[in-house]
């Protein structure tokens, strides 16, 4: 085994790789033939609309995961993570604007409709490119890339740390809501983008198109699992726990705190960024919405929920927080609010360590109480 | 012409004369032996012809007169309104419904209402409309009331026509309000700006240089454009008078910025300064910060709706007074609930409760949306806040925006001396600067903590009534004001009252001088992104505490 394969493989324990293995599996395999290939009528198939859902909650666990890597690791709760989420899913929006071509409602060769509608006569400079798939992809990670590249520089040069960082990246993405709300920044406005018809030239209200993306986002999920595992277990990660811990005394040990946060930030809004650009083409919109101050709140709970600082639990908190939101509002919608609310106090107040934090405590007290079973048994 | 607003007027004092009349109608008979009545009757009646020669003199005669019911007579005229019945008497008749509500054209009291057949309505023609605008114009002039002047004198402002200029002249020198001469003065040397007489000219336009209305500035400069005057003198002297009227113009284009921007900024120290008390002093991010100004607003409502239906009507405008109190016990014991239900717990876990608190006002907005529904909520002005005032040239701020910033700057008067003077204030101040010391001198740490935290939800809550008179009440309300008040507390400084004030009208200030330039949301972002720069250069804010009590 060469190095890099090795390292690979150190990446999770024997029983990890096991756990990741069989979720990949199931994810990629087994959901997917049971939407295509089992016979709708049977119990066992998979409705499209489930495997499109679960596509969405993938995404969303991936921007978890994103959050986890500077929350949980570094110790920075970013409030903005919508704003990168937001932005990738906007790149990959005018790809899939721009794919509608001539199937407009105006039916204008080059122009969006809502550009039509303005009146606009030509396509905005920034639009330039995004006709190239290539293009927009790349697009999708450097721009976030770029805005918390810029954004972490200046916080992290003046080390705002704590909830000075968080409160700024809140009004980072409340102006960004704002901005993106105005007509006149040439992105829809209020309504978004929308109306997509197909992507590659796959018409996206296909079910095989959808089962298509949903498999995408579980090998991206596995992916971007892997590298934030890569990247927590390499020298920076240990790093970035030590900041996290204590930074000060990182400083002066002689480490660059500020080059260690600003690295892990921009690739933290890189994969927000790619979640958001897998996502809009399964929900099949993408509007100011996303860049409420209060989803990117959300997200926090996700990884709170399932437990910072472990990475599959903020992946797992994500899925789990949001099928019991659609699940319940589809029950009673008034009742969510009270339940995500509670979450957010009783998450923090009893299980500081999500999930994850409450199976490892109840492994180890049942791994205690055997060890002394065995102890007793030996006295006896 | 005159404009809608005299006609109102005149409409009100009709109403005042039909109640009048309406107890007198049976009771006394009309007595028509006044010269000046009988005259006006004979006059009158004239209008009662086919001609319009003669109903063109009959107008003349009747504005000789003087009478002050020839002013509304003639404008009902003007607008067809004038009927004659079939008695041959002259009526004012109004169509409601199939039927004509009727009074007498010279008593102007009502009489029984008529239908269609009985009336005969007394023609007009465009030239007729004209000579009674000129006659209406000069009774206007000469009204009693100073009200009614000042119209006719704008009106010549607007649309000057020199055959008048004697006319007002004559009313200048007879005039003896000075606000109303002041006017007439300006509607005279509009005229006079095309006298013959090179000296009126000039003083015409001196007289002009001191107005600051934009039309006349537009006046002044389309006369210059158009080489009406060719005296080179006068030319100088009109540039003049543009630039006066346009340094005065921008000056008050700045002071309205100002006053608007001002008026922003309390809003936004009314929101902020509860979080200078829990976030400033005590460290505590409350993200539910914008809920305790919602349930203060709400507060507000619930006192205006139990004053609707127990107390008399006449004591109504008082709910405001009675809500102050409520909205703040209201708001002060849900903050003691949150700080010993949750908040206590963690402490020296900023990141935490700042989740946990969000948690707590979603759950917040979604009781207040289950009890009272999302819709918005009217919390009415009280009769002495409604209105508004006009400072000068056109400037005018509502009475209630004018009110907001003085109950802000009470607000953080009485907020700066609770905590400089009395005990409570100084057991603050010392769990702040150092809690175990404090503790070791007998303070008890928790209790100041719940209560300190209940000071700042508090205030929160009569800052959300205080808003509740300016905005809607909805579920929503706190959110709008949390993004916003947290930037003021970071950018006046963590922990400085005297930071959030400036802090505050500051940004208000600053985002009103944006908002022509570059439209409000523009603005907003432009202010927000100045914010996070601004932190980068001094991440204390702008008035850092020093010391050992800025220690982190």
């Amino acid at each position: 085994m060469g190095p890099l394969s090795s390292r690979l493989f150190a990446l999770e324990s024997r029983r990890g790789w096991t756990v990741f293995m069989g979720l990949a599996a199931v994810l990629m395999a087994v959901v997917p033939v049971l939407n295509l290939a089992v016979p709708e009528d049977t119990w066992l198939h998979v409705p499209t609309f489930w495997v499109t859902t679960l596509g969405k909650f993938l995404c969303f666990a991936m921007l978890a995961l994103a959050l986890d890597l500077i929350w949980g690791y570094a110790g920075i709760l970013s409030l903005g993570h919508g704003a990168f989420f937001g932005l990738g899913g906007y790149a990959m929006g005018m790809y899939l604007m721009r794919q509608i071509g001539e199937r407009g409602v105006y039916g204008h060769p080059e122009l969006p409709d809502f550009m039509v509608f303005l009146n606009w006569k030509e396509l905005p400079w920034y639009w330039y490119g995004f006709d190239s798939f290539a293009f927009a992809v790349l697009m999708a990670m450097l721009v976030p890339g770029a805005l918390a590249f810029v954004f972490g520089w200046l916080a992290f040069r003046s080390r705002i740390t704590g909830v000075y960082f968080s409160i700024i990246s809140q009004a980072m993405v409340f102006a960004m809501m704002l901005a993106f709300f105005r007509n006149e920044m040439g992105f829809g406005g209020n309504n978004g983008l929308t109306d997509f018809k197909d992507l590659l030239g796959f018409d996206l209200s296909a079910s095989t198109t959808k089962v298509g993306l949903y498999v995408i986002s579980a090998l991206m999920l596995g992916l971007v699992y892997l590298l934030c595992r890569y990247v927590v277990t390499s020298k920076l990660g240990r790093v970035l726990i030590a900041v996290r811990d204590a930074e000060s005394r990182v400083r002066f040990l002689g480490y660059s705190v500020t080059r260690a946060k600003l690295f892990v930030f921009t690739l933290s809004a890189v994969l927000a960024g790619i979640a958001g650009a897998l996502y809009v083409p399964q929900v099949g919109i993408i509007n100011p919405g996303e860049f409420t101050p209060a989803k990117s709140i959300e997200v926090a709970i996700w990884v709170a929920v399932g437990g910072r600082g472990t990475l599959f639990g903020a992946a797992a908190g994500a899925v789990a927080v949001n099928g019991a939101k659609s699940l319940l509002t589809g029950i009673a919608p008034e009742i969510w609010l009270f339940f995500l609310g509670a979450l957010f106090i009783l998450v923090t107040l009893l299980m500081p360590r999500g999930l994850v934090g409450v199976v490892r405590q109840w492994r180890e007290r049942r791994a205690i109480s055997k060890a002394s079973h065995s102890d007793s048994h030996v006295s006896a | 012409m005159i404009d809608r607003k005299s006609r109102d007027l005149s409409g009100n004092r009709t109403l005042g004369a039909a109640a009048l009349g309406a107890a007198l109608l049976f009771a006394t008979a009309p007595v028509a032996s006044e010269p000046s009545e009988a005259d006006f009757h004979a006059a009158l009646q004239a209008l009662d012809t086919q001609k319009f020669q003669q109903k063109a003199q009959a107008i003349e005669h009747l504005g000789a007169l003087d009478n002050p019911r020839i002013l509304e007579v003639l404008e009902s005229l003007a607008k067809g309104r004038l009927y004659v019945r079939k008695d041959g008497r002259i009526v004012i008749a109004e169509r409601s419904g199939k039927k004509y509500l009727i009074q007498d054209a010279i008593s102007g009291r009502p009489e029984p209402e008529a239908g269609k057949k009985e009336l005969k309505k007394i023609k007009v023609n465009n030239r007729l409309r004209r000579l009674i605008r000129g006659v209406t114009g000069r009774l206007a002039l000469f009204s009693d009331d100073p009200d009614r002047r000042v119209k006719a004198a704008d009106n010549l402002i607007k649309n000057p026509n020199p055959q008048v200029l004697p006319l007002f002249r004559q009313a200048r020198d007879r005039e003896t309000d000075d606000a109303v001469r002041a006017k007439l003065e300006v509607g005279i040397a509009v005229l006079e700006l095309e006298a013959d007489d090179p000296a009126l000219r000039l003083a015409a336009t001196t007289t002009l240089a001191e107005t600051s209305d934009p039309d006349i500035r537009s006046l002044l400069e389309h006369r210059l454009q158009t080489d009406a005057e060719p005296n080179l003198e006068i030319r100088d002297a009109l540039h003049g008078a543009i630039e006066t009227i346009d340094r005065k113009l921008w000056l008050f284009g700045i002071a309205e910025n100002l006053l608007f921007g001002i008026s922003l900024g309390s809003v936004l120290l009314l929101a902020a300064i509860g979080l200078a008390i829990t976030f400033g002093v005590m460290g505590v991010i409350n993200m539910a910060h914008g809920e305790m100004i919602m349930l203060g607003a709400y507060s507000a409502f619930m006192v205006q709706e139990i004053f609707r239906s127990v107390v008399p009507p006449e004591l109504f405008g008082f709910y405001l007074l009675a809500a102050l109190p409520v909205a703040f016990l209201m708001s002060a014991s849900m903050g003691v609930l949150i700080e010993r239900g949750v908040i206590r717990f963690l402490y020296g876990r900023p990141l935490e409760t700042l989740l946990a608190t969000w948690g707590i006002s979603l759950i917040l907005q979604q009781l207040v949306r289950s009890i009272f529904g999302a819709n918005n909520r009217e919390v009415a002005n009280p009769e002495w806040i409604s209105g508004a005032i006009e400072i000068a040239g056109g400037v005018t701020v509502t009475l209630n925006r004018l009110c907001i910033i003085l109950f802000s700057l009470a607000v953080v008067a009485a907020l700066a001396a609770f905590i400089r003077y009395s005990r409570f204030g100084l057991n603050m101040r010392a769990v702040t600067q150092n809690r175990s010391m404090a503790a070791s001198m007998g303070i008890r740490t928790g209790q100041v903590d719940a209560l300190t935290f209940a000071l700042g939800s508090g205030i929160a809550g009569v800052a959300g009534m205080a808003l509740s008179q300016i905005s809607n009440v909805s579920p929503n309300l706190g959110q709008n004001f949390i993004v916003d008040s947290f930037m003021v507390v970071v950018f006046g400084g963590v922990g400085s009252l005297w930071g959030t004030i400036v802090g505050a009208f500051s940004l208000g200030i600053v985002n009103k001088f944006l908002e022509p330039v570059s439209g409000a949301i523009l603005g907003k972002i432009v202010v927000l992104v100045f914010i996070i720069l601004f932190i980068q250069m001094r991440p204390r804010g702008l008035f850092a505490l020093k010391g050992r009590a800025a220690g982190d």
